[in-house]
């Protein structure tokens, strides 16, 4: 049997943490103890408790945000932070979140979209080091490809070539492309 | 909500001290700085500004939840709008770029012939990108603006003129700071290496409020005044 998916919750209503915790399955998700705010000593407690998904109100970031953040990150890289958002999130912040859940979601798309949302993680622990699919995706991005000619001169669909990407952004905390091609001069994969 | 944000009652060195980035707005409103006891309200009446549009971009640059409502908007005064908004495309173009070129051009100068013209092609890449950016929205998002304004009827300009653009400019910045600070060698001149990744996240920080203010309030404004051409 697989192991079962730790979900850890920092949200603030009661509502909204019990409507979460009746959409997911027991057989398949366990729910650890849930904070009502994000506590002072929040990355050691989840270096102690190891969720595999956090599931963060973002409102509840003190300032600068984008910075406690990366804190939490830290804390288990290989854990997926997800944003749960009901109201205006200014979008680089949410930007720097697995991926976005919304209030508003049905409720038999939830369980689907953890479970996708934490995948990735379960199978790639490797860290920071590009791997040698993600290394030829960054030079062929560097060249100038777009998404599209670079699934085709790999042989892969886009959708895996966008995971790339993510991976290779999540990995050296570059965005765009521009950032991407320097990046793969400075490390001698492409001439300058 | 109320209680939680700027008014017009508050004293403006409080104002800034609760946000001291805002010093950076001043001069775009045309309001020197030597504000003494004075309210917003009493400021924004002394120069001429309408001070529900002065604290509507305070508070979209202070507060990260501040959402105007549309009845705000409504009733607020926007003819400083695009003057502001050009006063900032000036700032970032005339000032804020320069600066950041003088430190880049200096590290570039001590780093070697490979990083210096990496680090330097990139940058004039990215200021290109800035000046092209600024151009479209002065050229065509606000002439298009103040005809609405006018109650006059102009062809809207093609969408990607507007806000969402932004976030590339704010995140090639931030790229530049990650090579920076963590692939460029700095042997000898790390200070000078420091000068430079603060003054782009600087930049990078109020060009986030300028599209912020765009996003919350340029579109809506130009969303609200079509409505009631069609209406």
């Amino acid at each position: 049997m697989k192991p079962k998916i730790q979900v850890l919750v920092c949200e603030p209503s009661d509502i909204v943490r019990e409507g979460l915790r009746s959409l997911l399955d027991e057989d398949e998700f366990v729910l650890q103890a849930p904070m009502r705010e994000v506590p002072a000593d929040m990355a050691q407690r989840i270096s102690r408790q190891q969720p595999d998904i956090l599931i963060l109100n973002p409102t509840l970031l003190n300032t600068p945000p984008r910075m406690q953040l990366v804190s939490i990150q830290q804390a288990r890289m290989s854990m997926a932070v997800v944003a749960l958002v009901y109201e205006y999130v200014e979008p680089s912040l949410l930007s720097q979140f697995k991926t976005v859940l919304d209030i508003r979601e049905k409720g038999n798309r939830v369980a689907q979209l953890l479970r996708e949302c934490c995948q990735p993680e379960m199978e790639d622990e490797e860290g920071y080091e590009l791997s040698e699919r993600e290394t030829e995706v960054l030079v062929l991005l560097a060249k100038g490809c777009s998404s599209k000619e670079i699934a085709d001169k790999l042989n892969i669909s886009i959708h895996t070539v966008n995971t790339h990407r993510k991976n290779i952004t999540r990995k050296t905390g570059i965005k765009s492309v521009a950032g991407l091609a320097v990046y793969a001069m400075l490390h001698n994969l492409v001439v300058g | 909500m109320i209680g939680r944000f700027f008014t017009s009652r508050m004293k403006m060195a409080d104002v800034v001290a609760t946000n001291h980035t805002l010093i950076l707005a001043m001069p775009r409103f045309g309001i020197p700085l030597g504000f003494g006891e004075r309210s917003v309200q009493e400021i924004c009446a002394q120069y001429g500004l309408p001070v529900d549009f002065v604290l509507l971009i305070f508070n979209v640059y202070t507060f990260d939840d501040y959402l105007p409502d549309e009845d705000g908007l409504m009733r607020t005064d926007f003819s400083p709008l695009v003057p502001y908004l050009e006063a900032s495309h000036r700032y970032y173009l005339n000032e804020r770029l320069p600066h950041i070129e003088r430190h880049l051009l200096h590290v570039a100068g001590s780093a070697g012939e490979r990083y210096g013209s990496i680090l330097k092609h990139f940058f004039e890449d990215y200021r290109k990108e800035v000046v092209e950016h600024f151009d479209s929205e002065e050229r065509d998002v606000f002439p298009y603006l103040e005809s609405l304004m006018n109650g006059g009827r102009a062809e809207r300009p093609v969408s990607e003129h507007f806000a969402d653009n932004h976030t590339d400019l704010v995140d090639k910045l931030g790229d530049l700071t990650q090579i920076l600070y963590k692939y460029i060698p700095c042997e000898g001149f790390a200070e000078e290496l420091n000068e430079l990744v603060f003054a782009i996240m600087q930049l990078s920080a109020d060009l986030e409020k300028h599209a912020l203010i765009e996003e919350k309030i340029l579109l809506p404004y130009i969303q609200q005044l079509e409505r009631r051409q069609e209406g």
